[in-house]
């Protein structure tokens, strides 16, 4: 066992793991922060995607000890007193989600995507997602919910 | 009450906990106590087994149990029941071989359940499941479904590999027919079979209470009601008063999720075995590829004939589908009573005769997929369509413009049993061509050629089945179920609403639209309805989510329900405005005296019901109805499709340059999640038809696609945003009027994608149309051009 520290949505936690533990399993199971889904085993689907010091990981794809002293910002952590964050907002305006699996993945993707590029293109944002499946959609809504929000947040 | 009855293109009010990793789904849920389930699965296709050695797992540390088939059979558990009964053309039933959820004498396909190993953690078990011994005499895999019935037997009770051999249609009216036919189109087509891939992972804890004896089982199920039904009934042998499923949020499904599997049955069986512990199990995505239940997987011969002035005279359709392994839940059902009844389509076609055939392989079972069955003949029917009129030199709109059936002919009677109620075809049609501007194809086709691009333009012009009835019609074909759908309504005495529904969504929005209907229905405020799905505690009965019956058969039930809630309401209206009930009146949420201006408000009704202190004479207390809703038939959306595509000869890819779509629905509640069925939909079916293909090795019967390393998945950048429409012909036997959406974009798309993709080739090729199979083509026709 060993431990590992780290700032999760703001808190400061310290947790015992096994060396083994993926980072998406300490937020799951060991801080019950179950919005962070595993949908593949291949680091294919994108559903456990977080922001680990201001970028978009695969937390299935890292272990918790890779995160050590780092920021990781989850799903839970994006909605700021209550509110919703402008591409959460959006994603609901615009029915860019349905069954909700894949959804917190995606939106952490693309919260990182206007981070890189604030007004993207629809191919771009296509090609962006290429690490994120989503079964239910189509994609069409995800690409207008991005588009949305990246012209709310251009303001 | 603005933006929230019927017709709003209402924001969902499940999203907000979607969006903030607030769902609740099966794998999220942990319960005190909980063991973990790790499932050793068959490594081989095919597999006489001679011991299952378990003594040091048994003993390797964290572990609970190790459980084989041998102990479940010492336990009485039975076999997983195949709930449809197809009588085949001799007249006997279909071959129903065992379906143990732990194997008992052989391994019939990889990832067959083999042992059960349960332990104080997940990498526990799967550390002693290394641990088994297995000694098996492995037998030849059979993974050819044309092959199937010649090779070696898969079941003892099914000789020839064969489940059934059955027809429907007059197949001497239709050899008359083509024998006056002017032109015959024939062709070999082969419907890929597919893994639905539901981004949530299967996932189950059972549980069992030892101080209640009562078991609870959380499942990521379409239909909990049904789950719990066959878990009783069939394999664990349980009183339904003593089980209750629960479904919680449920990642999407498309049919994987209606069945009952291996796993969940295990998990509930062995929480008693171990003294009721909870036992959890979630599937990881190579799993799911193992042993979910696959979809489509026919090879078809058909032929179409018509006459000198382009109709239809007649259709023969001979296609041979794959059960898998075993007979999944509904399996014997998909290839014939959802698939060869539909092969009329949207035409006139007299006669039609269709044999199937379904085979078993050692391969993973194949149920209802996305569509079941109805893609499969949508793809039958249009493709021939297409061809036909290639083959004539017919323009491919007018040909079916001249078969539609007219608007007059309704209800219309098929050749293949099913009776149309209602539909108008043209206007559809119509739309479709003008927004895709079809008389603009050949400039675009030209301008394609001058970059060196080969362009095509394909029609889809599908119909379906939905909302599966009535129960006596189904149960006379052999179905095991009813297929009706309940509600309950309750007020509770502050005005708010719980409604009860047996339907239940894994992604549809049915908390937001049956909101939306029931605060029509009732006139009070959208945000004081609540619906309650998912768990058989809660719910009273219900037949859940499939074949897009949701709105159709549940809607109107809550309908009815709605309605009786009124009709007592009345009663009660009528005493405390001193009137006769026959002068009551209802409409927007308030009870009027008729020709007064005397009314009561439908939250005062709700509370007088409740506190009966002024109150009608042998009315009971209380405002809670209950309404079961049998259909009269099913409901036949349909629609017309239109796919523009690009391909690159140089690299075989192909880019959807276009896609238009216009559907009738019937009446629409919610068109901004009717919009999100159709998407998601003709992704499905896109899938399908470009990219996605379920390989097993034809020697060895291991699985080549399990992992999205190696299934071509669909990403955003595979589409292009979709244009989509829609025209109304209101169903005539619902009271909403509705037909239901959720399949028809997997229904439409794939005939319309590979008539556009062999429209731009001028060659045939099958689903999937991959790079490497169409640049093969396209340099084929390039070479023998310029020879």
């Amino acid at each position: 066992m060993l431990t590992v520290s780290m700032t999760v949505n703001g808190k400061q936690v310290s947790k015992e793991v096994e060396p083994r533990t993926l980072l998406v399993q300490f937020l799951r199971e060991q801080l019950g922060l179950t919005g962070t889904h595993v949908g593949c085993d291949t680091s294919q689907c994108g559903a456990c995607v977080v922001h680990l010091d201001g970028t978009s990981v695969k937390a299935c794809t890292l272990l918790a000890a890779q995160a050590e002293g780092a920021e990781v910002t989850t799903i839970e952590g994006l909605a700021q007193n209550g509110e919703l964050h402008p591409m959460q907002a959006a994603f609901k305006e615009h029915h860019g989600l349905q069954c909700g699996f894949c959804t917190p993945g995606m939106v952490m993707s693309a919260v990182d995507l206007l981070k890189h590029n604030a007004d993207p293109s629809d191919r771009e944002i296509r090609e962006w997602l290429q690490g994120n499946i989503c079964r239910c959609t189509g994609y069409h809504n995800i690409v207008k919910a991005i588009q949305a929000a990246a012209q709310t947040m251009r303001g | 009450m603005p933006d929230s009855g019927v017709g709003d293109r209402l924001a969902r009010r499940e999203d907000k906990r979607f969006l903030t990793g607030k769902g609740r789904y099966t794998d999220d849920i942990n319960r005190h106590g909980q063991a973990y389930a790790y499932f050793l699965r068959s490594p081989v296709a095919h597999a006489r087994l001679k011991s299952v050695d378990t003594a040091a797992a048994e003993s390797a540390p964290g572990v609970i149990a190790v459980f084989t088939g041998k102990d479940m059979e010492a336990d009485g558990v039975g076999s997983l029941p195949c709930g449809w009964v197809v009588t085949d053309r001799h007249g006997n039933p279909h071959k129903a071989p065992p379906h143990f959820p732990l194997v008992r004498d052989k391994a019939r396909y990889v990832g067959d359940h083999v042992a059960m190993v349960i332990a104080e953690s997940l990498g526990q078990a799967k550390d002693a499941a290394d641990l088994i011994e297995l000694d098996f005499e492995e037998l030849p895999a059979v993974v050819d479904i044309m092959k199937a019935r010649g090779s070696g037997q898969i079941h003892d009770d099914a000789p020839e590999n064969l489940c059934y051999d059955w027809e429907l249609g007059d197949s001497a009216a239709v050899d008359e027919a083509f024998a006056k036919a002017a032109h015959v189109t024939k062709l070999d087509l082969v419907n890929n079979r597919l893994v639905p891939n539901a981004m949530e992972p299967r996932a189950a804890i059972g549980e069992w209470d030892p101080g209640t004896e009562e078991y609870t089982v959380y499942s990521t199920s379409q239909n909990p009601h049904l789950l719990r039904l066959i878990l009783c009934a069939f394999v664990l042998n349980l009183p339904e008063s003593k089980v209750r499923v629960i479904a919680p949020d449920v990642g999407g499904g498309f049919g994987s999720k209606i069945f009952a599997y291996a796993e969940e049955t295990a998990c509930t069986w062995a929480s008693k075995k171990i003294g009721g512990r909870p036992v959890k199990w979630t599937a990881d995505r190579g799993e799911a590829f193992l042993s979910d239940a696959h979809g489509r997987d026919h090879v078809t011969h058909c032929e179409l004939a018509l006459d000198a002035d382009g109709r239809f005279l007649g259709m023969k359709v001979d296609t041979t589908a794959n059960m898998g392994a075993y007979l999944s839940s509904f399996a014997t059902s998909v290839p014939t009573y959802l698939y060869a009844t539909l092969l009329a389509g949207q035409y006139t076609t007299p006669v039609i005769y269709a044999n199937v055939k379904a085979v078993f392989t050692n391969t993973a079972p194949v149920d209802a997929y996305r569509g079941a069955g109805r893609p499969e003949a949508t793809y039958v029917v249009e493709r021939l369509v297409e061809v036909e009129a290639r083959e004539t030199g017919k323009d491919p709109a007018e040909l079916r413009r001249l078969n539609f059936i007219k608007p007059d002919q309704f209800p219309y009677q098929t050749p293949v049993a099913l009776q149309y109620d209602i539909g108008d075809y043209e206007p559809s049609l119509d739309k479709a061509l003008e927004m895709i501007d079809y008389k603009g194809f050949g400039q675009r086709k030209a301008e394609s050629e001058a970059k060196g691009k080969l362009r095509g333009i394909g029609l889809s012009a599908y119909i379906e089945a939905c909302g599966i009835a009535p129960s006596a019609v189904v149960g006379s074909l052999g179905a095991g179920v009813g297929l009706w759908e309940s509600a309950t309504v309750r007020f509770n005495a502050t005005g708010t609403v719980s409604v009860m529904t047996g339907s239940h969504s894994h992604g549809q929005g049915h908390e937001t639209t049956f909101a939306q209907v029931v605060a029509e229905k009732l006139g009070i405020p959208y945000d004081n309805v609540e619906i309650v799905h998912g768990d058989t505690g809660r719910i009273p009965m219900g037949m859940g989510t499939y074949g897009s019956r949701s709105l159709a058969v549940g809607g109107s039930a809550i309908v009815k329900a709605c309605d009786k809630i009124i009709e007592k309401s009345k009663k009660i209206a009528a005493h405390l405005m001193e009137a006769s009930e026959a002068d009551i009146e209802f409409k927007d949420g308030q009870f009027t005296v008729a020709g007064t201006d005397k009314s009561k408000a439908m939250a005062e009704i709700a509370f007088t019901a409740y506190v009966p202190h002024n109150y009608p004479e042998g009315v009971e207390p209380g405002l809670d109805e209950t309404a079961f809703y049998d259909p009269l038939n099913f409901t036949y959306p349909a629609g017309v499709h239109v796919a523009e595509v690009e391909i690159d000869p140089d690299t075989g890819i192909t880019t959807i340059a276009d896609w238009v779509a216009v559907d009738d629905f019937g009446n629409v509640i919610n068109p901004l999640i009717v919009e999100g069925q159709v998407h998601g939909g003709i992704a499905q079916g896109v899938g399908q038809a470009l990219i996605e293909n379920t390989v097993y090795d034809r020697e060895t019967g291991q699985l080549l696609t399990g992992s999205y390393m190696d299934y071509a998945m669909p990403r955003a950048d595979n589409f292009p945003s979709f244009r989509v429409e829609t025209t109304v012909s209101a169903c005539t036997h619902n009271p909403l009027g509705v037909k239901g959406c959720g399949e028809a974009g997997a229904i439409a798309a794939p005939a319309a994608l590979m008539n556009a993709i062999t429209d731009a080739l001028g060659v045939e090729i099958d689903m999937p149309a991959t790079p490497e199979k169409v640049w093969r083509a396209a340099q084929s026709r390039l070479q023998q051009a310029a020879e």
